[in-house]
Formats: C-alpha cells, sequence, structure tokens
C-alpha cells in the first residue's frame, strides 16, 4: 500500500458535513479513544478500523471512506455507538458512509462488493414480491458473486430441515411496495 | 446641584489613536452638570492625578468621571485619587472607552469616537445622582475553621496556626489524614506517603494552636467574614477522653469480619476499631451499627477489658459552638463508583478488576497482603496486569467530561511497582493521551516506559474472563488494530468526584458548586482559592481533580489568605451592598429566596400610624453577608430594595442619557 | 390482551420454529397476536444500508396499517424486524417533516402515534405469576446461555434493556425453574447478514460465542432473534468441529423453552426444525 502525504484542507470538502446531514452525528466530536474499534465485532475483518474512518471523516478524505471495505462489513450491532464517551452514533455514521456509498454507484471491492451485491439482491426480491426471498436473495447472490455454490450445505441442511421455502410470499398491494421504490428513486433523481 | 469634572483618558494610543479624545472632551464639557472638561495623555499616571486634585480643588467639584479604562483596572486608583483632594472616593463614576470602545472599534474610528460620547454621557448622567458611601469597619474573629482533615487540610491548618491563629479541624472519619494516608508510594519521587504524610498528622494534633474534631460534622453556619458561628457535630465515639489507645478493647471485641473501609473491604475489622494503628487520634470509635452492645443489648466485652474505664455506651452527640473568621473547605474527593455505570468492565462482578485505589492498598506494606500484589480471586501473584486510564474520566456519556489529572501518574507508578515486584511481569497501559505536566513528570513516565511498560493507545471496550483469565478486549489505535490482552489483574484508574456529602457542606456554610459538584473559586485564574462568599475558601481536590503536590500547594495558598484576612482586627466592609427602604417594603421576602449568600433575614418593626401602634415584617440586609450582588433589587416588587452605588435611579439616569 | 402482530419475512423459513413457538405461547398467556393484514418487509439491513428514506418508508407502511387496524401496539417476533419498526417509530414521531415526506412516499396519513414492542417486552410485561401459574415442567435440567443479540438492546434509542447486561430474558426463563448461566457474550455480536456475503467472519464470531457459552457450562443458548438462531445453530458447526473440546450448544427461541415448559409437545414447538440437535436434551423433560 502507498503512504501518499495526506494533504489537509478541509475546505476542499464536505464530507464530516454531510455525514452530519445523513446520519445527524457530528464525527468531529470524535477524539480518537478508539473504544468503537476495541468493540466492534467485525474490526479484525476490516480494512480500516472505526476509529480510522472517523478520523478519516474528520480530515475529509472522501475517496478512502467511501471506497473502504470497513463502511459495508459494519453489521450495524451498535456495541461502538452505546459505549462512545463521545456519545458519537459511529454505527450511524458507518450507516450514512454506506448510503453515499451507494449514492456514488460505489461497488465496493472484495468483501464489500459481497456485502453490496447480496444487500441488492435482497432489495430486489423484496421489489418482487413485496417480501423478501430469502432463497431467491442467496441464488441471486450467488450468481451475481460468481460463486454459484456458495453455501448450499446451508441450503440443504435448511431444505432438510424443512426451513425453505420456494414459492415466494407475495404482498397482495405489492403494488403499494414497488411504488414506494419507484418514489424515491424520482425524489433522488429529481434532487 | 452637582458640579461634575470630566476627565478623558488617550492611553496614549491605545484610546487616542482611535477616538478622537479632545472632541469627546469639548462634548462632555456641554453635557448638564459639567463644568469641567480635560483631556490627557495618561490618567492615571502621576501628572494625571494631580491634574484631577487640582481640578477638583480649582473648581470646587462635587463628582469626577474619568473615561478611560475598564474600573476592574483602576476604579480604586481614583477613587484614592479624588479622596485625596477631599471628596468621598464614591463620587466617582468611570466610562470604559478602552476595553469596551476602542480597542474592539479599532477599524471604525469615527462610530468609535460617537460612542466614546454616549459612555461618557452615560457617566455624567450617573454621577450626577451619586451619594456619598461609607465603608463599615467589620471586627474579625482570629480563628479559622477547616472542613476536611485531609492532607490539604493538615497543610493549611499547621500553616494558619504557625503564623498564630487558632485554627478548628472538622473531620468526618474517626481519624484525621484522608486519602493521602492509603496511598503507598508518591510520584514522582516515590517517596512513602505515609512517611510524609503521618508526622504532619500528629504536629497538627500536637499543634498547641489547633484543635482537632474527628468523628464530626458541621451542622450549621452562621454569620459572615470575620464573624462565622458554627455548630459542629460530635457524633457519639461511645469512648471518652480516658481512652489511652492501648488497644485492649478492640483485640477483645468479638465482632470481627467488619469490612475494613480504611482497606476498601479488602481487610476485617473489629466493632471498636481505630481505622489504622498511626490514626490521630490514636482512639477507637464502636460502630453502633455492627457492635452487639447496640444491636443484642448484650456484650460488654470492651467495657469489661478497657482499663481506663473508656468505654461509653451512654454517650450521645455533641453540638458544640466555634467562632471563627474564616473559613476552609477541604473536603477532597471519592472514586466514583464504576461498578455501577460500565457493564463492559463487568459491573464489578470480576473480582480481579480493582480501582488504583485497591492496587494502593495492595501495594503498601502495611496494607491487607502486607505489600504484595495479589489477585483477589486466588491470591496468587498475577503475570500480566493491565491497567485501564480514564474509567470515568473523560467520558461524558457514561460519567464525568473532564480529566482527572492524577491518574497518568499514578498509573505510571503503579507499572513501575508491578514490574519492581514482580520479576517476570507484562504491563500493558491502555491510554488515550499520556499527561504529565508537572516537575519531573515526564522523566518518571519515560522511566516506567523504558522498565518496559506497554503502553497501548486505545480504549478498553470489554473486560471478560476467560477460564482464570481476564480477556481485554482494547485497540491500539495507532496500529489501527484491534488487541487483546490475556490478564491476570486489572486495574482500573476511575474519575475523582467530590466527596460524597460534598453538597451538603455548600450549603450549610453557603456557597456555589460547579457543573460537577466541585466547589466553585471565585475566579479561575485570579482567585483560585476563595469562593464567591466572603471569609469563605478552599483548597484540594474539592475545588477539582489534583495531585497531592498541587493540593498541598493550594493549601498553603488558602493559608495565606486566611492569614492575611485574620492579620487585621478590622477589615473594610464594601458600602456597596443592599439597602431596604423600610416604608416601600412589603414584607414578602422574595428577595430572601434569591439572596445567594443569605445575606437577607425577616425583621419586625414598629410603626407609628395615627392613633395606633403597627407592628409588621421587613426585609434587612446583613452588611456582612451581602456581596452587592443585586439579585434581590431584581426580585423586589415594590422596589424597596436599591443597590447602594447601583440604585434604579442611577441606573435609569443612564439608561435615559444613552437613550438621548 | 390484543396486540398487532409482525411475523417477518422469515416467519416461514428460517424463523419458523420461533413463529410457531411464539403464537403457541402468546395464546395460551391470554396474548391474542393479530396479524397485520398484507404487511410487507420492513427493508432490514439491505433497506437502512442502501438509502435511509427508503428503510423508513418500508417500515412506516407497516406501522401506518397497525393504525388503520385501531391497534396502538405491534411486536414482531423477529428481533431484526423489531429494531426497523422501532427506529422508524422513533424517527417519524420526532420528526414532522419527515413524517410528511413518508407519508407522500407510502401512500398512507400515519399520524406515528404506534408503540413498538418486541415480544419479548410483551410477553414479559405480563406478571410473572400468570407466567408461572401455566408452568407444568420444570426444565431445570436446562442450564441456558440467554443470548440477546444486538437487535434488542442496541442503539439506546430503541433498547428494551441494559445493553451490557440485559437481565428481562433471564428472569422469564428463570421463572420456568431452568437454570441461567452468567457468561460473558450475551450481547456480542453473531455478525448479522454478513453470513451470506462473508461467512467465515460470522464463524468466527459464533465460534466465540459457543466458547463462551461453553466455558459458562451452558447446555444450550437461547435467543429471541431468527438470524442469531440461523446463525449460532448452522455455523457453530464450523467452531466445534475445529475447536473439538467445544460441547455442540443446541439453540432455542425463548418461547419454545417457556412453551415447553408449560406443557407443549416437541412438535407445539417446533423444536425438530433445529439444525444443531435437541432432541438429548428435550427428551429428558417431555
Amino acid at each position: 500500500m502507498m503512504q501518499q502525504p495526506i494533504v489537509i484542507d478541509d475546505r476542499k470538502s464536505d464530507l464530516s458535513k454531510e455525514v452530519l446531514l445523513h446520519s445527524g452525528q457530528d464525527s468531529s466530536l470524535c477524539f480518537q479513544c478508539g473504544k468503537c474499534t476495541a468493540g466492534c465485532p467485525v474490526a479484525f475483518a476490516m480494512d480500516l478500523t472505526p476509529n480510522q474512518i472517523m478520523r478519516m471523516v474528520q480530515l475529509g478524505l472522501t475517496d478512502d471512506v467511501l471506497n473502504s471495505q470497513t463502511i459495508r462489513l459494519c453489521a450495524y450491532c451498535s456495541t461502538c455507538s452505546v459505549r462512545c464517551p463521545r456519545n458519537i452514533g459511529v454505527a450511524d455514521v458507518m450507516d450514512s458512509l454506506r448510503i453515499m456509498a451507494a449514492e456514488r454507484n460505489i461497488p465496493g471491492t472484495d468483501r464489500s462488493r459481497k456485502v453490496n451485491i447480496f444487500n441488492q439482491a435482497f432489495l430486489d426480491t423484496l421489489k418482487m414480491f413485496g417480501r423478501s426471498h430469502e432463497v431467491l436473495a442467496m441464488l441471486l447472490f450467488n450468481l451475481r458473486s460468481c460463486q454459484p455454490f456458495h453455501n448450499a450445505k446451508l441450503g440443504l441442511k435448511m431444505f432438510n430441515n424443512g426451513k425453505i421455502k420456494l414459492k415466494p410470499d407475495r404482498v397482495k398491494a405489492v403494488n403499494e411496495v414497488k411504488e414506494i421504490f419507484q418514489r424515491i428513486n424520482r425524489l433522488r433523481k429529481g434532487a | 446641584m452637582q458640579r461634575i469634572g470630566v476627565f478623558i483618558c488617550w492611553c496614549g494610543s491605545n484610546i487616542g489613536g482611535v477616538v478622537d479624545v479632545p472632541a469627546v472632551a469639548r462634548e462632555a464639557a456641554k453635557f448638564h452638570g459639567v463644568v469641567y472638561s480635560a483631556e490627557y495623555k495618561y490618567m492615571c499616571s502621576e501628572p494625571g492625578q494631580e491634574m484631577i486634585v487640582s481640578a477638583i480643588k480649582e473648581h470646587r467639584l462635587t463628582g469626577v468621571v474619568v473615561a478611560s479604562c475598564s474600573p476592574t483596572l483602576h476604579e480604586i486608583t481614583f477613587r484614592k485619587n479624588i479622596a485625596r483632594a477631599g471628596l468621598n472616593p464614591y463620587m466617582l463614576e468611570m466610562a470604559n472607552i478602552r476595553e469596551q470602545c476602542s480597542w474592539v472599534h479599532q477599524h471604525e474610528p469615527e462610530k468609535a469616537t460617537k460612542k466614546a460620547i454616549e459612555l461618557v454621557r452615560r457617566a455624567v448622567a450617573k454621577a450626577g445622582k451619586l451619594e456619598p458611601l461609607f465603608e463599615s469597619a467589620i471586627p474579625v474573629t482570629k480563628r479559622a475553621l477547616i472542613i476536611g482533615g485531609g492532607i490539604a487540610g493538615i497543610q493549611a491548618a499547621l500553616d494558619i496556626a504557625d503564623a498564630g491563629n487558632e485554627v478548628v479541624i472538622v473531620e468526618r472519619e474517626p481519624t484525621i489524614g484522608g486519602k493521602m494516608v492509603l496511598l503507598d508510594k508518591t510520584f514522582p519521587t516515590l517517596d512513602c506517603s505515609a512517611c510524609i504524610s503521618t508526622p504532619k498528622m500528629v504536629s497538627a494534633a500536637q499543634h498547641p494552636n489547633i484543635k482537632i474534631y474527628t468523628y464530626a460534622e458541621v451542622e450549621e453556619v452562621k454569620g459572615y467574614i470575620g464573624n462565622f458561628s458554627v455548630v459542629v457535630k460530635q457524633k457519639a465515639r461511645s469512648v471518652n477522653s480516658n481512652c489511652t489507645g492501648c488497644g485492649a478493647c478492640w483485640a477483645k471485641c468479638p465482632t470481627k469480619n467488619i469490612p475494613n473501609e480504611f482497606d476498601l473491604g479488602m481487610s476485617m475489622r473489629k466493632a471498636i476499631y481505630v481505622p489504622f494503628p498511626q490514626a490521630v487520634p490514636n482512639r477507637p470509635v464502636i460502630d453502633r451499627e455492627r457492635c452487639r452492645q447496640f444491636v443484642k443489648g448484650k456484650c460488654g466485652v470492651c467495657k469489661k477489658f478497657c482499663p481506663t474505664d473508656a468505654i461509653d455506651y451512654e454517650q450521645g452527640d455533641e453540638f458544640i459552638t466555634e467562632n471563627v473568621g474564616a473559613i476552609l473547605a477541604a473536603t477532597g474527593y471519592d472514586l466514583i463508583d464504576w461498578t455501577k455505570i460500565y457493564g463492559e468492565y463487568g459491573y464489578g462482578k470480576y473480582p480481579d478488576v480493582v480501582t488504583g485505589l485497591h492496587f494502593e492498598r495492595m501495594v503498601n506494606a502495611s496494607g491487607p497482603t502486607g505489600g504484595k500484589i495479589l489477585r483477589p480471586s486466588d491470591g496468587e501473584q498475577p503475570k500480566t496486569v493491565v491497567f485501564i486510564k480514564c474509567v470515568g474520566s473523560r467520558d461524558e456519556a457514561k460519567a464525568k467530561e473532564y480529566c482527572s489529572r492524577a491518574c497518568c501518574m499514578y498509573t505510571a507508578k503503579h507499572a513501575h511497582q508491578v514490574l519492581e515486584k514482580i520479576p517476570g511481569s507484562q504491563v500493558v497501559i491502555f491510554y488515550i493521551d499520556v499527561r504529565c505536566a508537572g516537575k519531573a513528570y515526564e522523566e518518571f513516565y519515560l522511566k516506567t516506559l523504558h522498565e518496559g511498560a506497554i503502553y497501548t493507545r486505545g480504549r478498553v471496550s470489554k473486560i471478560y474472563p476467560e477460564g482464570n483469565h481476564l480477556i481485554v478486549k482494547g485497540a491500539d489505535t495507532l496500529l489501527g488494530r484491534p488487541v487483546e490482552v490475556v490478564a491476570d489483574l486489572v486495574v482500573l484508574a476511575t474519575a475523582m468526584i467530590p466527596s460524597a456529602g460534598s453538597a451538603d457542606v455548600a450549603r450549610t456554610v453557603g456557597f456555589t458548586v460547579d457543573k460537577d459538584g466541585f466547589f466553585q473559586e471565585a475566579h479561575p485564574k485570579l482567585r483560585p482559592v476563595e469562593t464567591n462568599t466572603g471569609g469563605v475558601f478552599l483548597a484540594g481536590v474539592c475545588q477539582g481533580p489534583k495531585d497531592i503536590p498541587d493540593t498541598v500547594a493550594q493549601a498553603s495558598a488558602a493559608a495565606a489568605k486566611i492569614i492575611g484576612l485574620l492579620s487585621h482586627s478590622e477589615i473594610a466592609g464594601e458600602p456597596t451592598i443592599a439597602c431596604v427602604n423600610e416604608a416601600m417594603c412589603s414584607g414578602c421576602l422574595a428577595c430572601r429566596g434569591i439572596c445567594p449568600y443569605r445575606a437577607i433575614e425577616p425583621k419586625e418593626i414598629v410603626e407609628r400610624l395615627p392613633g395606633k401602634q403597627v407592628t409588621r415584617v421587613v426585609a434587612s440586609v446583613n452588611s456582612g453577608l451581602c456581596q452587592g450582588c443585586g439579585a434581590c433589587t431584581v426580585a423586589c416588587r415594590p422596589g424597596a430594595l436599591n443597590l447602594k452605588g447601583f440604585t434604579n435611579e442611577q441606573l435609569l439616569s443612564e439608561v435615559d442619557a444613552l437613550c438621548q | 390482551m390484543k396486540v398487532a402482530y409482525y411475523p417477518g419475512c422469515s416467519y416461514e423459513t428460517s424463523g419458523k420454529d420461533y413463529e410457531i413457538s411464539a403464537k403457541m405461547v402468546c395464546n395460551k398467556l391470554g396474548i391474542d397476536l393479530v396479524e397485520i393484514p398484507d404487511w410487507s418487509c420492513c427493508g432490514s439491513t439491505a433497506a437502512h444500508s442502501t438509502d435511509h428514506l427508503l428503510a423508513v418508508s418500508l417500515a412506516a407502511r407497516n406501522l401506518a396499517l397497525v393504525e388503520k387496524m385501531g391497534f396502538d401496539t405491534v411486536t414482531a417476533s423477529c428481533s431484526a424486524c423489531y429494531q426497523r419498526l422501532a427506529l422508524a417509530q422513533a424517527e417519524l414521531a420526532q420528526d414532522k417533516k419527515l413524517l410528511e415526506q413518508v407519508n407522500e412516499i407510502t401512500g398512507y396519513d400515519y399520524k406515528a402515534a404506534v408503540k413498538v414492542n418486541s415480544i419479548l417486552e410483551i410477553i414479559a410485561g405480563l406478571d410473572e405469576e400468570s407466567i408461572k401459574a401455566k408452568i407444568t415442567r420444570s426444565m431445570e435440567i436446562f442450564r441456558i446461555a440467554p443470548y440477546y443479540g444486538c437487535l434488542l438492546v442496541r442503539p439506546s434509542k430503541v433498547k428494551i434493556d441494559d445493553p451490557e447486561n440485559p437481565t428481562i430474558m433471564d428472569r422469564m426463563l428463570q421463572t420456568t425453574g431452568a437454570q441461567v448461566v452468567d457468561w460473558s457474550h450475551k450481547t456480542e455480536c453473531c455478525g448479522a447478514s454478513l453470513s451470506v456475503s462473508n461467512n467465515d467472519i460470522v464463524i468466527s464470531l459464533v465460534s466465540r460465542i459457543i466458547k463462551a457459552a461453553n466455558a459458562a457450562d451452558a447446555n444450550c443458548i437461547v435467543t429471541a432473534c431468527a438470524l442469531c438462531h440461523l446463525n449460532l445453530d448452522y455455523y457453530q458447526s464450523f467452531a466445534t468441529q475445529t475447536k473439538g473440546a467445544l460441547k455442540e450448544m443446541p439453540i432455542f427461541y425463548f418461547p419454545q423453552i417457556l412453551g415447553l415448559a408449560m406443557g407443549f409437545s416437541k412438535k407445539d414447538m417446533g423444536v425438530e426444525y433445529n439444525i444443531t440437535d435437541t432432541s438429548e436434551l428435550v427428551k429428558k423433560v417431555v
């Protein structure tokens, strides 16, 4: 990894303001104690630790933050938020960052790409039926992430235990749900 | 009709560089009542002051306006100045045309000049309504009360007593000594805490000018600066002054296994006990809640074995009145109860997670383990000891926002002690910042690093047991990685908070506390050991977290202030205090509730009306207690209360002048 | 007591056993769960990770349906659904502008006055004696590690109990005579929806939880969340396989324990749907 010097110029970046707008969380309050990282169950698998993300938000390093895997690996368990001595909802900051990454169509890499693919697959089934469909979401994920037999063993076990239903469970007023997606889409495009 | 002289100061270029001073002087000459107006380069200088004196004499001035800097700087100078010319010093009014005009309007000189004229007009209007005021003489009782017999209280007591004044110490615990005697060694010099503090305790006890009440509390405080009347509640000790401290009673007492507060529950004491062998006074107390004689009504063992007939089961609480001229609050601190707050550290359910004070007792040769560092759970010597700093400090979400100041250094000392006492041990210190501002402090920290303490920059998120060990989940924010330590003992540097009951002391004595409950000093920089209540002073952690050197320094500073006060047989009372127009006072006493200094009391007066006499209640101001804040004058609906020097009439005339 | 009920999308699949047992137990306790007609997905992790407005709107449609039913309280068995509905409710009740915008998007006129409770809270709200009165079997052979996970106790806005040491489920399980162990991983995260996309992370987290339950000498884990259940139930085999010393932990839903204690059959409580073997333990009481 190249370690280019950080050019600090907070007039150029509105990252922390954008985060504040999205999440209501003021990242400038962070004093880098690292308790978020210390308690994060997923930190071991992240490319940047939660406190590093907070620091980068403070410094306005938008590209580094939005391209990190961390923001999508965060499971929103909110351990960080309830233990933050500065009362920052760190999990909400993470949530807002992945939303911003989605807005900018950043697909993510490696692990975070997989999270993103699954989320989209989940939402696709939701859009189709008004309710999510576990099997279809997992199949779509496998196809789109090019790993056709991923979690096949889990599927089989669940099938054997009678915990898989192939027929989708459809909401009668599925159009209402589709409308929700469409209206938000129009709103986002209009803006 | 007043004859007012106006004197405008250039303050070199400070005012003169912005404000057109001659123009202001010319305008001032036209104001109603002004008979003389002049300007000068430095009004506070010798020639400037001479100019005022001669003008007063020459023009028979009755009032003076000086337009210059802030009155905080030179009001007293000019008061003395006009007094030399024979005027009452309170016939002076100042207009601040520097801080509030030329300095803040540097780039708009015309507007600044206009504003200066307005400000002078205001001052002249008020000067026209000024009345001579006279300082009162308040007698001073040359004795001091010290609340709290910790190191701050002891140090101040010795200083004040050595200067020839009597001192009364009131300590809540059965012994003086406070927290310092609990400690093992003190940073950064590593001298033995007890060795340097117990001799001071003895000196205080033996000092002819010092009287010590232990196991006692301040029940009531009346009066004002120089003249306080204090009621001390001496709790029943159940042991009278015949006691020689021989120890027969506590050796024979059958009620054992009471957790000893002095060892934070790590050792046991009897129902009759002295907290520790060097206690001052070396006289036991009976814990009546635990003693069989009191709980079950029969036992009497201690009485039977006492060779001097000192045991007195019938003894009751005693109330003693002490008259003093000054009060020093030195009530110290407690550590925050982390077990109620930090679930992620186990809410206190893991015995091998202790506080720094527990560690002090453990590492202390006179402590419960005889100086050995041992795990409370199994008595084994730990190999890996983890220290966590800022537990309860720097955590406004769960506890306190402030830094407790002493923890960085005592944790470094603890680390040193572990590495010294346990060969092959490992020390990991989780920190957010290492704060070593103090003489020889940084050097001490570096020494600890050199000895092998592993400083890890990150806060710990969770502690949980695994087998015989504790897993400490932290982070190394410098490397950007989570950290897990398999620890045998975890020591928490918990926040200092004002000691239990300190809010009651503040209420009883009558001064304010800050948002965290620490006692509020009159000014954080310039009056750090005084409260806003005249004659009441502060020292030690009750004012804010600090270490022993700072506590002792502050105690001596407070002592110096008290010695200064007690060196006078009389002090001048400020005349700018509230006064009641009894004819207008309705006796509603709304002012009484609002007065922060408890200076207002109801008073009965007799009025003669045609054909009869009527007795009614009016407010009355205690001139010793009143600090001239003016809160009462705002609360007074009939407008009967006035602050001398700032009367309603005077203030309104100023407003009128400004609104012209 | 009548409460609007939100089953959540896993009600016939991974959370089938939860749904079955919760309904049975509630019925026995006199809690009438009235399913929201034509409910839709709450949006789950996928929605709130993609678009905040989408997440709130998807939840709001269901809350609006509850209001339409004339109910003031809705409950969900799945913790994820509970959290999404509760967070949306908290935001909508607080932010009038957002409420207006969301109503425009959903086409409903939601007033934001519905209370969202987890099913754990609903049952815990009954007085202990009335639960005890229904208990016919002693469950004392069960040494339970109660597992709360994240969604019920965090973030603070929607927590139902202390985030560091919740006890609401402990107390409920104790009414059955079961032993509840004190353990370290009550509220540690299982990895949630990463189980599909990054299951190696989930395996690692689940391993730690299983290890902690083993260390506390529990003989089963009880959860209140379909996703936690799936992760612990399925992925623990990876942990027990690699760390041979670990005992397999049957994973139950809390109503399964209550139901068994109340005399329901194994089938009624759907214990055969578990991936880990529950029969060894269950046969000792049934």
